[in-house]
């Protein structure tokens, strides 16, 4: 079983949860290789062969420094036909799960996305899949010979299996068509943890009352190497970017641990942080519905508790 | 300008999940349907297009007899028209492959939602970019049309990128694209006398068959910590939780 990973990077790193695509694949029992696109970090790319990767592409030309759908698609075809390869795995991302969706389209497979756990292959080829916005599972069967599977956060764990590898330059033919959309310019913080890659989210609500009081969960978040979060009226009322939102209309997240504040826990709130191991709650009202599905909670005003907590871990540290 | 929206049928966001006939099957007892959220942002701002530099707007569904009252809605919203395609939309592929064969007529612009919120594929509108051999962009947080070329943005994590495409193409939409409409009186009333044709799908076998459903296991209950304590908080997330 040849099976190909799409390595996403940011800032040149290569993503966390493309990692553990490359850690997936491998547990899967197959022969692992991964590729990536563009302008990435060259010992990044050796180092996935410590996670299982027997091979390592790099399709390094300029005009894919940019995550254009359509072209990323067609050079995954391309290589999936070059290595023989019957199964594509990447992590669902903003750019992973629309071109696994072309590759999908292009080549007949049976595509499953938020897969949650290794495939069970004992009788057909059978997938763990979160629906409901992580209110529930699907176990689905895949028949094509060829399939794509796109990967929740956290559905294989990182474990090193063997050594770093040289990388092989993967050259490609693309067409114009492929580049039909231009991508103008981009805004991206750098330097910060990103929310969906975050082991530790660190998130506040409209009980925080104005953007002007971020800055102690900022603080917060820094002493957590956290990444920081909001509800939907926060992200709606511009107190905080559109892509801090979390939830049902937003990202969601899966990290070791969600840190609430000043949220009340309506139901499409959860839905975006069900998947997270530990959920701590802070909200004045005893009452918030939240606290039902936190592990620890506390009541009172953030604004005392949150600088208190921050010394508390420094002091811990 | 033809505009096709896309509309996927789906419980209330505040649905409890549940399922029967040996976790086979969803169960709606008492849950309500409603159009998808990110669909009806599509929808929202097909419709605001349609407003400002005229278009007709289609809606399109996949699924049986019983997601008639979520079509209307989109009609009461504002569409001109609805296709309802008489399938169970069993998976997100054959959805696709029966959406780009009623699209193949000929639409400028195939708005969708980022992604179902039963299924949460977020592949549909790929799919059908695919099939149809057009440009597909998702998530797109903006979408502003000037004669044939339209300027997006598109999230990603940790920011947005822009981008320019030419007509035709599929979006998957999310907001802030447009507020969500609610339709008025007069919309529902007319809703009612729109065109809805019922076709029926085209044989397609995307590979994908389900064997169950499964419930999460039930959460703990939580445990207070004394406001007065928050270094207990710290001890328990660091030896119990084992998170920091
Ligand atoms: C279709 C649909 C999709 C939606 N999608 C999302 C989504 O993706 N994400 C999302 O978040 N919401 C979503 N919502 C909105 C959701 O229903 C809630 O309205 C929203 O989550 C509430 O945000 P909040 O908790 O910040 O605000 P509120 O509900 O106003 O809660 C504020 C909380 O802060 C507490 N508080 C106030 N002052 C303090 C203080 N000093 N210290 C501590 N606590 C304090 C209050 O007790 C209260 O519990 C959606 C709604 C719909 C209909
Ligand atoms: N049964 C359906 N009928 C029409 N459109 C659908 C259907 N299912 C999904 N869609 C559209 O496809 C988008 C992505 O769905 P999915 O890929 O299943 O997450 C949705 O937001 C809808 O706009």
């Amino acid at each position: 079983m040849n099976i190909l990973v799409f390595i996403e990077s940011a800032e040149g790193k290569v993503k966390k949860t493309s990692i553990e695509a490359v850690v997936y694949a491998h547990a899967m029992g197959g022969n692992v290789t991964a590729i990536a696109l563009g302008e990435v970090d060259q010992a990044e790319l050796e180092a996935l062969g410590k996670y299982g990767a027997k091979k390592v592409l790099h399709a390094a030309d300029s005009k894919l420094n940019q995550g254009i759908i359509q072209a990323y698609a067609s050079v995954l075809v391309n290589a999936m036909n070059d290595e023989q390869a019957d199964i594509l795995v990447l992590a669902n991302s903003s750019l992973g799960t629309p071109v696994g969706a072309r590759v999908a389209a292009k080549i007949g497979a049976s595509l499953a996305s938020n897969v949650v756990e290794i495939p069970d292959t004992s009788s057909g080829f059978i997938v763990k899949r979160s629906i409901y916005t992580g209110k529930a599972f699907a176990l689905v069967e895949l028949k094509n010979a060829k399939k794509v599977l796109g990967l929740k956060k956290n559905a294989a764990e990182i474990k090193e299996v063997g050594a770093a590898i040289s990388v092989t330059p993967y050259s490609t033919s693309l067409v114009d068509a492929d580049f039909a959309t231009k991508i103008t310019s981009s805004e991206q913080a750098t330097g910060e943890v990103l929310l969906p890659e975050a082991n530790i989210v660190v998130s506040g609500g409209r009980g925080m009352k104005g953007p002007e009081h971020w800055g102690i969960l900022e603080e917060l978040a820094k002493t957590l190497h956290a990444a920081t979060g909001c509800s939907k009226p926060v992200s709606d009322m511009n107190w905080r970017p559109h892509h801090e939102h979390v939830g049902q209309t937003g990202v969601k997240v899966a990290p070791q641990l969600y840190i609430a504040v000043g949220i009340s826990g309506a139901i499409q709130h959860l839905a975006g942080v069900n998947s997270s191991k530990c959920i701590v709650v802070i909200n004045k009202d005893p009452d918030a519905p939240f606290f039902k599905a936190a592990d620890y909670g506390i009541v009172g005003d953030a604004f005392e508790i949150i600088p208190k907590l921050t010394e508390a871990i420094k002091a811990a540290k | 300008m033809k505009i096709l929206v896309c509309i996927s049928h789906v419980p209330d966001t505040t649905s409890k999940i549940n399922f029967t006939d040996n976790n086979t099957k969803f169960d709606s007892n008492g849950v309500q349907f409603i159009i998808g959220p990110y669909d009806d942002y599509a929808l929202a701002r097909a419709i605001e297009i349609k407003e400002a530099s005229g278009a007709t707007v289609t809606v399109i569904n996949v699924g049986l007899a019983e997601t008639e009252p979520t079509i209307r809605k989109a009609l009461a919203i504002g569409a001109d028209d609805a296709i309802r395609v008489n399938a169970e939309p069993t998976d997100s592929f054959f959805v696709a492959a029966q959406i780009a064969e009623q699209a193949k007529s000929g639409y400028d612009l195939i708005l969708m939602g980022r992604e179902s919120i039963d299924y949460n594929s977020g592949v549909v509108h790929g799919m059908v970019g695919e099939m149809l051999g057009m440009p597909s962009i998702s998530p797109v947080m903006k979408l502003e049309i000037e004669g044939n070329t339209a300027k997006l943005a598109r999230e990603i994590e940790g920011g947005k990128e822009f981008l320019e495409v030419n007509l035709p193409f599929v979006a998957g939409c999310q907001e802030p694209i447009a507020e969500w409409k609610i339709p008025n009186m007069r919309g529902i009333m007319s809703a009612r006398t729109k065109p809805l044709t019922v076709v029926e799908p085209i044989a397609f076998d995307s590979g994908v068959k389900l064997q169950k459903f499964e419930l999460p296991p039930p959460k703990g209950s939580v445990k207070m910590i004394s406001p007065d304590n928050v270094g207990e908080l710290v001890t328990l997330l660091k030896n119990e939780a084992k998170v920091l």
